[in-house]
């Protein structure tokens, strides 16, 4: 950093301080409660919701063996709708850096606008267009292009597929912003030495990209693996994810050492894998 | 015949955008056109046009408490949220100091963490110091998680400054203040404006972190993801469309006067 600006020794501190002591207070120390609560058990006799700190950890084991299957899905829904959004979004953002022209502002503002509709209005919207009184699913039976009986919603598709759309313009502008400041001269110089299209993509677009993938993932897998909404709205009973097993354990069952024990190990999986991907991708500038 | 399929070859990617547009935008044309529709409470079939939800768009029950609410939250935690995230961003900026990489990762942690561990983690701090949930508890979520977002955004802004303005403003004896008031702090404020549109639109959408800690208090997220199950009223997707529209709007605006501002 230069030495332009306020140069006092105590003016960074004097900044940070608001700002972090909040953090501490609100992010930082309520996560160490919920580790503290992750081992609690109910007190003997006591109302429902009260509980003792006994330094329970087989909370732990109990919680992920009783939810395995939802922490899997999670996962692999989570996975599934990272893959999708990255195949329906790089195209789309590469056509607006190098082929919109002067339309490419508008064409970023269409991206973002969906963001302005609230998203669970959006959600509903899709459940209503696909559920039974839309138009799609009586126009697919009717071209016996799916059976009678099949439905899209309630499904582990309508789940993944609302994901896709919810977390898309998440990934189309990390994308957008990495693809746009590649050099187009670096493209026909991968041609003039006899590249075709694909070897182009895939030894100068694409490498030039990897920050805009990588940032895009993440912000595409982590609040989906987190997600309860979609499950919620667009799947079934054999749809639920762990976001709904917390919500519920918060809510209907207040089982809160269950729910933080789950939360904690949602937090540390996805931390772990994110930190994996990071290192494996090789971009550590990202925030 | 093979002239088409050259100018197919040719223009599929464009087709590909539009194929990718169509699919975004096809719940917002849902969630407009269902908003003119004489549905009743329900709305969920086509029953026929009408004004009168855009006409009296309070009309059903709770909608416009609950949207008042979430204009609220949204209006003090993005405040909040971008003056306490924009002294970070400066300080991490601008300044060199012990800390600064752990500054980084605390500020980006918040962004790491699934949205549910946030809510449940502050519920949780909440019920131990018996604090009921309700409105400040949900702005004072909402200005955490919003903290981040604003950080890297100004962050960002004040990166691609250019330091040689800074010292030309010195060099013509502006002092410090003067320099940070007249010179810094016009060139960051459209990336602190940035910051706070997005802050708004976060804290106004958000549903999982909100639905943890408002307690018994609606929200327009709230209000929709409650009535769903009987059928969402017309009056919240005039809501909807509206807030689409206003930002639209906004977004247009903004892009007019920078591109003004760039000519001069």
């Amino acid at each position: 950093m230069s030495k332009s600006g306020i140069s006092n020794r105590r003016t960074p501190y004097l900044l940070l301080l608001p700002g972090i002591g909040f953090l501490f207070t609100f992010f930082v120390w309520p996560i160490a409660n919920l580790a503290q609560t992750s081992t609690q058990t109910p007190v003997t006799g006591g109302d429902t919701g009260s509980y003792e700190q006994t330094l329970r950890w087989r909370n732990y084991i109990d919680a992920f063996v009783e939810n395995k299957e939802q922490f899997g899905r999670s996962f692999l829904y989570a996975a599934l709708a990272t893959i999708l959004a990255l195949a329906i979004a790089y195209p789309l953002a590469y056509a607006i850096a190098f082929k919109a022209g002067k339309f490419k502002n508008i064409l970023l503002v269409l991206v973002v606008a969906p963001f302005f509709t609230s998203f669970l209005l959006r959600t509903i919207a899709w459940k209503q267009i696909l559920g039974e009184q839309g138009f799609v699913v009586p126009t697919l039976r009717s071209l016996h292009i799916i059976a009678p009986s099949t439905t899209l919603t309630s499904s582990a598709f309508a789940v993944v597929a609302g994901m896709t759309y919810n977390f898309l313009p998440f990934m189309t502008l990390p994308l957008y912003a990495s693809i746009d400041r590649i050099d187009p001269r670096t493209l026909e110089a991968s041609g003039d030495l006899y590249a075709n299209g694909f070897t182009t993509f895939r030894k100068v677009t694409f490498p030039l990209s990897l920050p805009g993938v990588v940032a895009g993932t993440l912000l595409t897998f982590i609040p989906a693996a987190g997600d309860y909404v979609n499950a919620a709205i667009l799947g079934s009973p054999q749809t639920k994810m762990i976001g709904n097993v917390i919500e519920s354990r918060f809510f209907k069952i207040v089982d809160y050492p269950t729910a933080a024990a789950l939360s904690f190990t949602l937090m540390a999986a996805i931390l772990v894998l994110v930190t994996v991907y990071i290192r494996k991708a090789g971009t550590e500038e990202l925030v | 015949m093979r002239k088409v399929s050259r100018w197919f070859q040719r223009n599929l990617i464009r087709i590909y955008a539009l194929v990718a547009f169509t699919y975004l935008l096809i719940p917002v044309a849902y969630t407009v056109v269902f908003s003119f529709n004489d549905g009743g409470k329900s709305n969920l079939i086509w029953k026929g046009f009408t004004f009168a939800n855009w006409l009296n768009p309070c009309g059903a029950p709770e909608v416009c408490t609950a949207l008042g609410n979430s204009i609220k939250i949204g209006l003090l935690a993005t405040t909040f949220a971008t003056i306490l995230g924009t002294m970070i961003a400066f300080a991490i900026g601008r300044h060199k100091f012990r800390g600064r990489s752990s500054t980084n990762l605390l500020i980006f942690l918040p962004m790491a963490t699934p949205e549910i561990v946030l809510g449940a983690s502050l519920l949780s701090l909440f019920l131990t110091l018996k604090i009921n949930p309700g409105f400040w508890p949900t702005v004072i979520a909402h200005i955490m998680f919003c903290m981040s977002f604003v950080v890297v955004t100004v962050k960002a802004r004040i990166a691609s400054l250019d330091p040689r303005l800074e010292q030309a403003a010195m060099d013509l004896y502006a002092n410090e203040v003067e320099t940070f008031r007249r010179v810094t702090l016009p060139l960051v404020a459209p990336g602190i404006a940035a910051a706070a549109l997005l802050a708004f639109s976060l804290s106004f959408d958000d549903f999982i972190i909100t639905n943890f800690n408002s307690g018994t208090m609606t929200t327009f997220p709230k209000f929709i993801y409650v009535s769903a199950a009987r059928g969402i009223p017309p009056q919240a997707n005039v809501i909807g469309s509206s807030m689409f529209i206003i930002a639209l709007v906004i977004v247009i605006l903004g892009q007019v006067v920078g591109r003004k501002r760039a000519v001069k």
